[in-house]
């Protein structure tokens, strides 16, 4: 068990489909993920970044295809979907702090009640999660006393706190002013040099570009082109990533 | 929260001298008086209408015909401190229907609104019971469910059911308000955000769990003030059992007037539910301000 676990890769999708109504938006998406791995998600909105996250979570029933973690696929409606979501990290574009509880709540809710670890230790453990975000000394403020950057720090926090075995990214700095993306987007990079599995859909290509193992391009719900970030946003085959890119660049973002 | 209002752009008018050692312009220091002199004109013109309305009611009834016989009938104060004691001690009847009502209003309200939000084809006949009961017992006068219950409960003699008109009382109004009250909490419910939901889940929690933990704390907060207005106009209600025989307030105030033809007791035993109301909202505010749950209301624009 432990050398399959070993020999799989920490996330892999395949023949991936989930439609709403009409409109198809993952058709027929194959993507793995590494083990210490960050893979950034770049693509138009309505791409189906998000999709593919909320997938992966199980949020959304797929329509077909496999998604296996740690090489056992979590698609199957037999598989407990809160003991899934539980080894998987989630973090919102619009944070999605609970209002109602304090920073330390936030952090401690799934220790307590998923994990069913006593107050005490996950008081501990959220404290712990909170200095390594910077915000420790916030502990007992309500999140909307803290700025939008602490707050997603807070989120990070709350996600990174049950030891995850894979985080997703939702877009985490869209939200943000561009002077609170910068802290944001540290702290991502720290969790990727302490060898944290990743995926990541951004906007942000110079970032993309630093701290990605692999790009993934993706175009009308499926992977259209990925490699090393030096080749995908550097000197891009498709021409669809060529005009995405060309847009970005005419935006000033990269 | 409250912490500074000086850096709020409504705030109506900022001090004059701070520790910076900002002077108020000259310009500044003119809107402070026209603002100053516009509130006067206002507070005068509160004053002078009052004053003119009171005086017209108070001419007016004072000069009717049968002014005389109805405040001998009414407000007769000497005939009301009379009754006062005997009102009071029945009042302690509508205290305690009102409070355990209240607590299994509450706590069935919630379980018919988590009912009626509950998804998927398998909870069909949940959500149809809660929705068919909300429908049934929302529409139908409470005097009516009191009659119904008071009445028909007992003439089916089942040995186990209760028999008291206390206790049925309390059932009937049970029925009736956890209809309005499950309503209120399924507002509350559906106001919360799907994004809350989903980060609740996204954490591993189950579906319980998130209700419990997340969506719940945040959906009562909500309807804090919608569930304070249901408790008072419970309180009233309350009053309504009167006609199953329970010796409450209304009923002691009616006896005392079928005794001697004076309404002053029902006077006073409206203004002992206006009396017990008022403190009931101020206090239940305070504490849903103190806790944060409602915000004191920022400045109209």
């Amino acid at each position: 068990m432990t050398s399959l676990t070993k020999a799989a890769p920490v996330l892999r999708i395949e023949g991936l489909r989930k439609a709403f109504g009409a409109s198809v938006v993952l058709n027929d998406l194959n993507l793995t993920a590494a083990e210490h791995t960050c893979t950034a998600l770049i693509g138009a909105s309505g791409s189906g970044k998000s999709t593919l996250l909320r997938c992966i979570d199980l949020l959304e029933v797929v329509d077909d295809g496999v998604v296996e973690l740690d090489g056992a696929d979590i698609t199957d409606p037999r598989v407990d979907a809160n003991e899934v979501r539980s080894r998987i990290g989630l973090v919102f574009q619009s944070y999605n702090l609970f209002p109602h509880l304090r920073v330390l709540d936030n952090v401690t809710l799934a220790l307590r009640r998923v994990h069913r670890i006593g107050r005490e230790q996950a008081e501990a453990d959220g404290l712990a999660m909170l200095e390594r975000v910077g915000l420790r000394d916030r502990a007992g403020a309500r999140p909307d006393e803290l700025s939008g950057g602490q707050q997603q720090r807070v989120a990070i926090a709350r996600a990174l706190v049950a030891k995850p075995r894979l985080m997703l990214f939702d877009e985490v700095t869209s939200a943000l002013d561009p002077e609170l993306v910068g802290e944001v987007l540290g702290l991502i990079r720290e969790l990727r040099d302490d060898g944290m599995t990743m995926l990541l859909a951004t906007h942000e290509m110079g970032f993309a570009r630093d701290v990605a193992d692999r790009v993934c391009f993706l175009d009308a719900g499926r992977v259209l082109e990925e490699g090393p970030p030096e080749q995908v946003l550097g000197d891009p085959v498709e021409p669809r990533t060529r005009q995405f890119l060309g847009r970005i660049i005419e935006a000033g973002r990269l | 929260m409250a912490t500074t209002t000086s850096s709020s752009p409504t705030a109506p008018e900022p001090s004059v001298a701070t520790a910076s050692g900002w002077q108020p312009s000259e310009r500044q220091l003119e809107r402070i008086k026209y603002r100053r002199s516009r509130t006067r004109r206002s507070v005068l013109i509160a004053l002078a209408s009052s004053i003119v309305v009171i005086g017209i009611v108070v001419v007016v009834v004072g000069n009717s015909s049968g002014w005389p016989r109805t405040r001998a009938s009414f407000f007769d104060l000497s005939a009301g401190w009379h009754d006062l004691p005997a009102l009071l001690r029945a009042l302690w009847i509508n205290i305690q229907i009102m409070l355990i009502s209240e607590v299994f209003i509450l706590v069935f309200g919630a379980l018919i609104a988590t009912m009626r939000t509950l998804q998927g084809a398998v909870f069909f006949p949940l959500r149809f019971f809660a929705a068919l009961y909300t429908d049934i017992f929302r529409g139908m006068p409470l005097l009516i469910v009191l009659y119904l219950v008071g009445f028909g409960l007992p003439s089916l003699r089942l040995s186990w059911a209760p028999s008291s008109p206390f206790t049925l009382c309390i059932i009937a109004l049970v029925l009736t308000y956890t209809a309005y009250v499950a309503e209120v909490f399924r507002a509350g419910i559906q106001s919360v955000h799907p994004s809350q939901r989903a980060s609740a889940r996204a954490l591993g929690l189950t579906y319980a769990q998130s209700m419990r933990h997340v969506v719940f704390p945040q959906a009562v907060r909500r309807v804090f003030p919608a569930l304070l207005n249901d408790f008072v106009s419970l309180q009233k209600d309350t009053s309504l059992v009167s006609v199953l025989g329970v010796i409450e307030i209304t009923l002691t105030a009616y006896n005392q007037q079928s005794q001697d033809f004076k309404f002053v007791p029902l006077v006073f035993a409206g203004l002992v539910f206006v009396a017990l109301t008022i403190p009931t909202t101020r206090l239940t505010d305070w504490i849903a301000q103190r806790q944060g749950w409602i915000s004191p209301g920022a400045a109209m624009v």
